[in-house]
């Protein structure tokens, strides 16, 4: 076996026919804690086999609906079915198919990086030989197989991450969720755990992900929904929503604080569309050349003008006047 | 479905898996973990036998020989050393039990989010609650044995009965284990913890421990017997000591009552306070 985890048994649409299976479905899907409404009335399907994203600002309600759709978190109103089942009646059940990335690491940092999973292994009721067979497999996909009989406390926060994400799958999950997968890591270990998704992804497995970084939502996710305020702002694929909402490319025109209404008058009608920033204004339109020649036949004093493509990132400036990162 | 080969993943959510543990069962899963992490710690285990065994010795050789013979349960005079062994015995329990479910507990609850990760698997906190407790009482087991043959050894075991005093020990540690874990869910802060050495400590000394309930006026007697630390003294005394009566049946119901209803509470909080 080379470095590559060979998938044995994975999705395919000739197993499902036409229509996929929903892994999840939910429908004013609720959650209140004394008072504040943390997901306000979402409606949401999650089909077997794709990678399904919520993105938004922290605060928008993305992690109470992973721990509801976990089954760790009672629903307050509205319905939701998780693997075909209900989360308050049987949760347990629920649980038992699931792997769970929580955001914040949660390994036993008094064992060692096998004994997390051989344990964990044990908590889904897997028989010792069964976990034992499957630990030096894990072990294998985390790249952490000369680090067995390590603490955890030792390895680096990229290795406890995928750590994390190969304890997830102890239990041959229907489904994986993964909350704020590489938030606090740095460029290199977030590739390296993207590609580790992708594997999973490759294999057919279907992966529910929150997150914040526009980027990691355009590289990982099939679909997603746009979550602000509790509430799901819109919907689609990266490419659909960045079509819908932000058009093809961006024009930023950067400006000194003195020079913002000089610069805003100049650039009144260009574009298809303008956000404005405290420090830039972006204009949205299909052809940057256009834009940059617009600009430049009016004669704006723009401290500097940057073209890139349009990105999700502007989709949610979009839909609610407000930036992903804050 | 089979589960050999290098697959990771199930793909499909209709290919269901294994069944859910039930509670006796995913409970035991806690005491496996902490059971793999006790294999570097048996000091802990030492000391937990040593520490009630010096007691033994000082009031045996040194307390017991001032006070000379009391009353025994059943009226006869028995030496103060084989009155007050058994009141050690179960104190010791109901220490090891209320350390361990609270101030262990509380750091858990606190700083590690290891319940947190169990209870993403199909474990619910009623496991987390039984296994704990359970785990301590593994250990409460290992002290209670150890503690009876020091007993034996120094001669201050008078009846066959005795060999009951050590599940009466590990009854006493579920119900003080189960009511102490309903208490730490309560509490906010390590000085809150504070509280439990102030319980402890009258419990340990006026529950008819060191001295006969009969020394008390009428209406501290009444009040003695409320304590839970006294019906553990009482049974295990009555068991050491040969004092056997269907009263002690009336103190293990008290025991079961207490551990079951702690148990309730503690499941509970536990999953207001970790599953929000």
């Amino acid at each position: 076996m080379g470095s590559e985890v060979r998938p044995v048994s994975a999705w395919s649409p000739a197993d499902a026919g036409d229509e996929r299976e929903s892994l999840v479905v939910a429908r004013g899907l609720t959650k209140r804690f004394d008072g504040f409404t943390a997901v306000n009335g979402i409606a949401f399907d999650v089909s077997a086999g794709e990678v399904f994203g919520f993105l938004g600002p922290n605060g928008a309600g993305k992690t109470s609906t992973m721990r509801m759709v976990a089954a760790v978190s009672p629903v307050t109103e509205g319905s939701l079915r998780v693997l075909d089942r209900d989360p308050a009646s049987d949760g347990a059940g629920i649980r038992a198919q699931l792997g769970v990335v929580p955001q914040e690491n949660n390994l036993d940092e008094e064992l060692s990086v096998a004994d997390n999973l051989y344990v964990y292994g044990r908590y889904f009721g897997m028989r010792r030989s069964q976990v034992r067979d499957r630990i030096p497999d894990l072990l294998e996909f985390a790249q952490l197989t000369d680090r067995g009989d390590d603490k955890v406390t030792v390895l680096s926060g990229g290795m406890k991450r995928r750590l994390v994400i190969a304890r997830a799958l102890i239990n041959t999950p229907s489904m994986v969720l993964l909350d704020e997968p590489t938030t606090g890591l740095d460029p290199q270990a977030r590739h390296l755990v993207w590609d580790r998704l992708r594997e999973l992804t490759r294999q057919g497995v279907t992966l529910l992900l929150t997150t914040h970084y526009m980027d990691e939502a355009e590289q990982l996710c099939d679909r997603l929904v746009v979550m602000s305020d509790g509430g799901i702002v819109a919907e689609g694929s990266p490419r659909q929503l960045i079509a819908e909402y932000a058009g093809r490319e961006v024009l930023e025109v950067r400006f000194l604080p003195g020079d913002r209404d000089a610069v805003l008058t100049g650039l009144d009608g260009v574009g298809s569309r303008q956000e404005v920033l405290s420090d830039r204004a972006i204009i949205y339109g299909e052809d940057a050349e256009q834009l940059t020649t617009a600009v430049s036949r009016r004669g704006v004093e723009a401290a500097s003008v940057l073209v890139r493509r349009a990105s999700l990132e502007d989709v949610f400036l979009r839909l609610t006047g407000r930036g992903l990162i804050e | 479905m089979s589960h050999s080969g290098t697959r990771l993943l199930r793909g499909s959510g209709k290919s269901s898996v294994g069944g859910v543990p039930t509670h006796a069962l995913g409970a035991s899963r806690i005491v496996e973990r902490n059971l793999r992490l006790a294999r570097n710690s048996w000091v802990v285990f030492l000391s937990g036998v040593v520490e009630p065994v010096i007691y033994l010795f000082a009031i045996d050789v040194g307390l017991g020989r001032l006070v000379g013979d009391v009353v025994g349960p059943d009226g006869t005079p028995v030496s103060y050393a084989a009155f007050a062994a058994p009141a050690l015995l179960a104190a010791s329990a109901m220490n090891g039990a209320v350390y361990e479910s609270t101030f262990n507990i509380f750091f858990k609850l606190r700083y590690g989010k290891l319940y947190d990760a169990m209870l993403a698997t199909p474990l619910t906190p009623s496991d987390v609650a039984l296994g704990e407790i359970g785990w301590s009482q593994l250990r409460g087991l290992a002290y209670a044995c150890a503690f009876m043959v020091v007993m034996g050894v120094m001669g201050l075991i008078a009846s066959p009965w005795a060999v009951l005093a050590i599940p009466a020990a590990i009854l006493m540690g579920f119900a003080f284990g189960a009511v102490g874990m309903a208490v730490v869910t309560f509490m906010r802060s390590w000085v809150d913890l504070d509280m439990v050495n102030l319980a402890l400590l009258p419990l340990f000394l006026f529950s008819a421990t060191f001295y006969p309930l009969d020394v008390y006026p009428r209406a501290l007697q009444l009040l003695t017997q409320l304590s839970p630390l006294y019906h553990g003294v009482a049974l295990i005394r009555g068991l050491t000591l040969g004092a056997v009566g269907w009263g002690l049946l009336g103190h293990v119901a008290f025991l079961a009552v207490m551990a079951v209803l702690g148990g309730v509470v503690a499941a509970r909080r536990l999953a207001r306070r970790l599953l929000p």
